[in-house]
This record gives structure tokens, C-alpha cells and sequence, in this order.
């Protein structure tokens, strides 16, 4: 048992820090967000050159042969610089259903050019309608000779709006919620028949609706084998939510840290408000959270690369239940111990606060993972009750 | 980082269990499994056991007895007990007392008290609050006057844990009146059968007689019972409640109690099926399961930190709070677990002897006692809202 980070991992934790420090400054986020690409081709490029956009891809392909610790660890850094670039859809999840199941060709040409930062994507996995659930798949996909045809609709899609690539799931056996019968395609978003809606998040990221009519893809974008890809799916999701908790736990750790400062700094009565009895313990209420927070997503990132998907599921919807609570909790009360100021557009602790939000609905709240915590069946072995025979009445 | 024990733990994890599986007396453990009542001699039995095995003490430096286990082979050992349903060592001697007399006693005390301790030849219980000395403690007012080679104690104690079955207690008492209050505090422990010493009980909630006031009048203490010197017994004061770290949370009796809570919940029917499958009752217990998951792997941190040789203090009152709400939590769904059968209040059926008819399920008898009862977890040992104060000046610097 070991709570260290390896030397490796530590100068891959500093080398980030530092870079997002330089580069990843309050006004050049602002400039980024306010943009018209929503992202800054700057700073992607800069974490190729960093090596950051193949931390979580294997070595065999040219990565830094990261799991979920180190991803983890890039991830916290973001969450204290709320980064918004489409990272976790292009390095973690693309990245791992490619190098998992993808064809020789595509895995040298998609993680090469990913790595580069020449190439970006986002996967479409979810549908109006089926809300959390990834087996709630009604777009389909049809063998046409050397071509699959896609028809269908996908909500609320991750980053993509800068996608040079979609990864989609489409049904190509079964009805509509069956875990079998789910295969994923490689779509271009320029492809004949790709519509939708780009749109802006709360949280300053942007993400798309997008249609497929009569989309005709080669047969080769096929990833993966056919009908069998909702475990790969799952793969990729989980890696994404053990992203986010450890994301989580950076914009807590920042909101945090901010509410004190203001609490030793702001004046009333004659005294920093952080004299109040009130105020301080909320304060440790939200330390409290914070540390909990910490410890599950450490939990998750060490067990999202578990070969047993039981443990797998367990920690990582573990994680996402608690990190939902912790990061509403550090939110609401960053807001209310900052006052007025708080509230303002302006102060930085509304992003966070924002940003959380958001973590807690990406891939399922607290609500959907306690179902799927649940779900994923028991850990504890049974404490036996004791037991007595009754035999006759008695006055007690 | 990783989560794994290396072989070298999983043997002695194998160690601990084949101990307890040949040494731990079954009913004994089948009272602490079944929340039944414990007696004095329950206590005294297992810990004379695992005094013989060498293994009373885990944290004591080696050279008054401990073992020289690592962090983490504390806590394999505390976990394979709690889950084997051995009782908790009692705490006033071996985790309290023990750990002020080697660290601030003379060589007198150490040869006295230690090997006394550690065999569990003498009961100890804590002579800390008083009426008007609670969360407040430094304010208390017993007092110690010097007479020759005697204190003469005059005061009164109270929620004195199980005074009723102490041969010493360890107390902080007044010995001076000038400067700050916590500079006229000297740690005195006094011997239970000294004449002047008077114990009454005080019933709690749950109906059981657990603490107690101790009236203390002209009661006469050996100078050479003073542990440290003369005005500096706050500095054991503090120095004992911040001894125990980890050990505070209770994560390892905390999962055996979750693992008994979904028996409960499983063997219990609503509208036909188990209630564990009804999901409202099903979601709260997933809840406190998930924030257990997360509290032990703090403690695990907290461990690991230690190891490294980073000193943790404030921090260590998280633990407390978090690990305390679970505990309360837990015995709250087990009552709520058996429905009306929590309503009936028939103490002799969580009493060891008792052979007669019970109300309801077997293990549903002391359920509510034991809901009231663990109210107090929240208030011993510094109250959360004490604890919650503590994080704010040590950690958070406010």
C-alpha cells in the first residue's frame, strides 16, 4: 500500500503545473473561451509539445504509458486552471477505445496524429431520450457493400464542436436498450448527412447536438468488433469519470483555497469574518468534503485500470457519487461564505463553482451512480446474525 | 501508488487471522457480533489473550512492549478483529494513560504502572470533564493542595467511563490558580480505593450504566502519582488526545457494522421482499457505505503520510468527525432496519445470561440502545463542534 507518486509521476505533476502556470494564465483563458474555435489551438499545441496529449496513450504508440494515476494527475492540474480544452475526449476516451480496439492501421494513424495535436475528437455516445444510459443506443448502423449507413441523433456531445473526428455508437443488432448489438464508427463531421447544433455550456466548454441521415462511412471505420462494443464503451467512460473526479477535486482544492483568503481578508464588525465561529466551521465542512473527495478519486484513478470490471464499476461510480455531493457542498458554500461577491460574474470562484456543476451531470450525477454503485453488486463478505429458536410465551 | 498489501502483509494478515480464529473466545466475539452487553471480565479475558501473544499494545514503542508493527500492519491487525467480532481494547489504559507515562513518567512509574497496564491487571478510567469543565476542560476546578508528601484532592469528576470497575484513575486536577488556566493543571493518578473516593453511577439514554460522577473529598495522592511535572499536566492533556490518530475513525468496526446492517437489511421484509431491495432504504445505505469507502482510504493517507514521517495533528480531528457521523449513521438504519421490532425495551435481552423468550428478531433487541448509546460519539473525546474549531485554528490557519 502506497499513497506516493513515483518520481516520474511527480515530474509529470510539476511539469503541468508549470506549464499551465506560464501558459494557461486567467487572461489567456478568458481570451480562449471567448473565442470563436472555444478552444486555444496555442495551448493544445503547446501540451503536444509537452508530451501532455499522450500521457494516457501506451508506449507501444509512441505515449507516456499513463493510467489513471497519471491522467489523474493532469487532470487536477486543469481543474485548478479550469482548463477547457477537449482532453478527456481525445486522450482518455479516444485514446483508450483506440488503443483497446483498434485496427493496426488506425491506432498508428489516429494516436499518431492525436499525440501531434493535428487531430481532435469527441465521442458521441449518448441519445435524446436515453439520458446517462450507454446502452440506450436507436441510432443504426447498415452494412451497404463496402459501406455502413447511419441514421440516427446523439445529445449533448463533449467538445464537439472543434472534433476533427466523431466516434459514434450505433446499433447494428438488437432494439433499443440491448447491451448486445452496439458497434462504434469513426464519422467525420464533414460527411455528407452530418447536421446539429453547436452550443455553449454554463461552464464556459461547448459540446453539439448532432444528426446522422443516411450517413455512408467506409468499412474500415469500424472500431472494434461488431455488436460487442458497449464493454469498450464502458472502458472509455469510466476513464473519463475518473478523470473528472480527480478534475473535481482541483477545482475544489482552488475554490477552497480561495474562501479562506477571502475569510482572513474581508473585514466586518471589526474583525476578517473568518473570526466567526458560523463561518469557520463551514468552512472545515468544506475541508472535510474536500479530503474525501481526494481519497475517492485516488481511489478511482488506481481502480479505473483494475482487470475486474466488478471493482472497477464500484470505485469508480463510488467516486462520481460522492465528488457529485462533495463538489455541490464546496460550491454552494464558496458562494455563500464569499457574499455578494460571490455571485458576481466576474470573481473567479463562480467558475469553479460552475464547473463542478458540470462534473457532477457529465456521464451520470450522484443519483445514476449510487443505482449503478448498487448494481455492481457487493464487496463485503456476510457477518452471520444470530439467531435463537423461540419455544414458548413469556411475560417480559 | 497502489492499494495493494505486498506478500509480506498478506502473510501477516494470515498471521493475525489464524490468531484470532484459534485464540479469540467465540462467546465472547458472538456478544460483540450480537451487540450484547460485556462485562468487566470479557474485556479483561481477551486482552490478557492478546497480552500473551505480545500484541496488546501495537503502537507502545518496542521498548515498553509494542510490537514494531508498520502503520499498515496496525491496521490489518485492527481490521481482522473488529471483523472477527473481538471486543476493542479498552482504551483508558493501554491507548491513554500508557502512552503519558512513558512518555512523560519517571523511571518509578514506568516499572510501576507499565507492566501493569499492558497485563491488564488494573482497570483505568479518565478523570477529565467536570460539571463545569466540558468542552471548556482547561476550566476545571478540582484541587490538589500540597501536604508533605501528599496532594490532597478535593472535587468532582464526571463521565467517568466505567469508573465503576476502575482500580486507578488518571486526572487532571488544579494546582495552581495563577497565570493561565491551563498552567495550574498537573496530571495526578490515583488509586480508586483511596478512602474519599466515592463512585455513582449516572443512567444514560439507553437505560445502561456505563459513566459515572466520582466525587473526589480530601482525598489523599502520593506526590510521586504526579506524572510530569507540577503545572505542565496540560501538555499530557493534549498530548494523549491527540496520541490516537487513525484508531479514532472506528473504519474498521464501521465495515463490520455495515456488513451486519445489510444482513439485517436483507433478512427483513417489506411489502413482500427484502427492505435492502427497496431502494430508498438501499440508497441510504449505499451512501454511508461509499463515504466509508472514502474515510478509510483517508486513514490510509493519513498512514502512508506517517510512514513518510510527516506529522499529522489537526488533521487527525477530520477523522473524528467523519469517522464518528458514519458510526452514528450506521446505528440509526440498523434501528430503522427492524421497524417496530426496534420499539421494544427489554435490556435483559442484550444481557449475557439471558435464557428467556425474546420480542421480535434476536437482533433487534438492543438496536435502539444502541442508536442512543452511540449519540455520545459525537461528544467524547472533544465534541465535533470542539474538533470542527480545532481544524479551523490548526489547519486552516482562520
Amino acid at each position: 500500500m502506497d499513497f506516493d507518486y513515483t518520481e516520474e509521476q511527480q515530474l509529470l505533476a510539476d511539469s503541468v503545473e508549470k506549464f499551465l502556470e506560464k501558459t494557461y494564465t486567467p487572461e489567456m483563458r478568458t481570451l480562449i473561451v471567448g473565442s470563436r474555435e472555444g478552444f486555444g489551438p496555442a495551448a493544445w499545441q503547446g501540451m503536444a509539445e509537452l508530451g501532455l496529449l499522450g500521457v494516457p496513450v501506451p508506449t507501444e504508440h509512441g505515449g507516456f504509458g499513463g493510467g489513471g494515476v497519471e491522467t489523474a494527475l493532469v487532470m487536477e492540474a486543469f481543474g485548478r486552471h479550469l482548463v477547457v480544452e477537449p482532453w478527456i475526449p481525445t486522450c482518455v476516451m479516444a485514446a483508450t477505445l483506440v488503443a483497446a480496439a483498434g485496427t493496426a492501421d488506425q491506432k498508428h494513424e489516429i494516436l499518431t496524429l492525436l499525440q501531434a495535436g493535428r487531430l481532435k475528437l469527441a465521442c458521441a455516445f449518448t441519445e435524446p431520450g436515453g439520458r446517462y444510459a450507454l446502452d440506450h443506443v436507436t441510432t443504426t448502423a447498415r452494412q451497404d457493400g463496402d459501406f455502413w449507413v447511419i441514421d440516427g441523433a446523439k445529445s449533448v456531445v463533449m467538445h464537439g464542436d472543434c472534433a476533427d473526428l466523431f466516434i459514434v455508437a450505433a446499433r447494428t443488432s438488437g432494439d433499443a436498450t440491448s447491451p448486445h448489438g452496439i458497434s462504434l464508427f469513426f464519422v467525420n463531421p464533414g460527411e455528407d448527412g452530418v447536421s446539429g447544433q453547436e452550443y455553449p455550456l454554463y461552464d464556459e466548454t461547448r459540446a453539439v447536438d448532432v444528426r446522422f441521415d443516411n450517413v455512408r462511412v467506409g468499412i474500415i471505420n469500424l472500431i472494434g468488433v461488431r455488436d460487442e462494443a458497449l464493454g469498450l464503451i464502458e472502458l472509455a467512460v469510466d476513464r473519463a469519470i475518473a478523470a473528472l473526479c480527480a478534475e473535481a477535486v482541483g477545482c475544489m482544492d482552488r475554490l477552497h483555497a480561495l474562501t479562506l483568503d477571502y475569510l482572513r481578508t474581508r473585514q466586518q464588525f471589526g474583525m476578517p469574518i473568518g473570526r466567526f465561529q458560523a463561518l469557520q466551521h463551514r468552512a472545515v465542512d468544506m475541508l472535510m468534503h474536500l479530503e474525501q473527495a481526494r481519497s475517492m478519486a485516488l481511489l478511482a484513478a488506481m481502480r479505473v485500470d483494475a482487470t475486474d470490471p466488478v471493482a472497477r464499476r464500484r470505485a469508480v461510480s463510488a467516486a462520481k457519487e460522492l465528488i457529485g455531493r462533495a463538489g455541490r457542498f464546496v460550491g454552494q458554500q464558496a458562494i455563500q461564505l464569499h457574499g455578494g461577491i460571490g455571485m458576481t460574474d466576474e470573481y473567479i470562484a463562480g467558475r469553479y463553482v460552475k464547473r463542478l456543476a458540470a462534473i457532477d451531470t457529465w456521464f451520470g450525477d450522484a443519483d445514476h451512480h449510487l443505482d449503478r454503485f448498487h448494481a455492481a453488486g457487493a464487496a463485503q463478505p456476510p457477518v452471520l446474525l444470530p439467531t435463537a429458536p423461540r419455544s414458548k410465551w413469556k411475560t417480559l | 501508488m497502489n492499494l495493494d498489501f505486498t506478500p509480506d502483509e498478506l502473510a501477516f494478515r494470515d498471521e493475525v487471522r489464524a490468531f484470532l480464529q484459534a485464540k479469540l473466545p467465540q462467546p465472547i466475539a458472538a456478544k460483540v457480533l450480537g451487540h450484547k452487553r460485556l462485562q468487566k471480565d470479557d474485556w479483561v479475558v481477551w486482552q490478557q489473550i492478546l497480552h500473551a501473544q505480545g500484541w496488546i499494545a501495537p503502537h507502545w514503542p518496542v521498548e515498553h512492549g509494542g510490537t514494531g508493527w508498520s502503520a499498515v500492519q496496525r491496521h490489518i491487525f485492527e481490521e481482522e478483529c473488529a471483523a472477527a467480532g473481538a471486543p476493542g481494547v479498552m482504551a483508558f489504559g493501554v491507548h491513554m494513560v500508557g502512552p503519558v507515562i512513558y512518555t512523560f513518567g519517571n523511571a518509578q512509574q514506568k516499572a510501576r504502572f507499565l507492566p501493569r497496564i499492558l497485563a491488564s491487571e488494573d482497570w483505568w478510567c479518565q478523570g477529565y470533564s467536570e460539571p463545569g469543565a466540558g468542552s471548556d476542560l482547561a476550566s476545571l476546578k478540582t484541587r490538589a493542595e500540597r501536604d508533605g508528601d501528599h496532594y490532597v484532592v478535593n472535587g468532582q469528576k464526571t463521565w467517568t467511563t466505567l469508573a465503576q470497575w476502575a482500580d486507578w484513575m488518571f486526572c487532571l486536577v488544579r494546582t495552581s490558580s495563577e497565570g493561565r488556566k491551563q498552567e495550574g493543571i498537573s496530571f495526578l493518578l490515583i488509586d480508586m480505593r483511596s478512602p474519599g473516593v466515592t463512585v455513582r453511577p449516572i443512567i444514560t439514554l439507553d437505560g445502561e450504566h456505563e459513566v459515572n460522577e466520582v466525587w473526589l473529598e480530601n482525598v489523599r495522592v502520593p506526590v510521586e502519582n504526579r506524572v510530569g511535572d507540577e503545572g505542565r499536566g496540560w501538555t499530557c492533556a493534549k498530548f494523549l488526545l491527540s496520541n490516537e490518530r487513525t484508531g479514532i475513525a472506528g473504519v474498521s468496526r464501521s465495515k463490520r457494522e455495515l456488513a451486519y446492517l445489510k444482513q439485517i437489511a436483507s433478512a427483513e421484509r417489506a411489502d413482500g421482499r427484502p427492505l435492502i431491495d427497496h431502494p430508498r432504504f438501499r440508497d441510504r445505505i449505499a451512501r454511508v457505505e461509499i463515504d466509508l469507502m472514502a474515510l478509510e482510504i483517508t486513514v490510509l493517507r493519513v498512514l502512508s503520510a506517517e510512514r513518510g514521517g510527516k506529522a499529522l495533528g489537526p488533521e487527525s480531528s477530520i477523522l473524528k468527525i467523519k469517522g464518528t457521523e458514519i458510526q452514528q449513521a450506521l446505528t440509526e438504519l440498523q434501528m430503522e432496519a427492524v421497524g417496530p421490532y426496534a420499539l421494544p425495551h427489554v435490556p435483559m435481552a442484550w444481557g449475557d445470561r439471558w435464557l428467556g423468550e425474546r420480542v421480535g428478531p434476536e437482533y433487534a433487541a438492543p438496536l435502539a440502545a444502541r442508536y442512543f448509546n452511540y449519540r455520545k460519539v459525537s461528544i467524547y473525546g472533544g465534541s465535533n463542534e470542539i474538533q470542527r474549531n480545532i481544524i479551523a485554528q490548526g489547519v486552516l490557519g482562520l
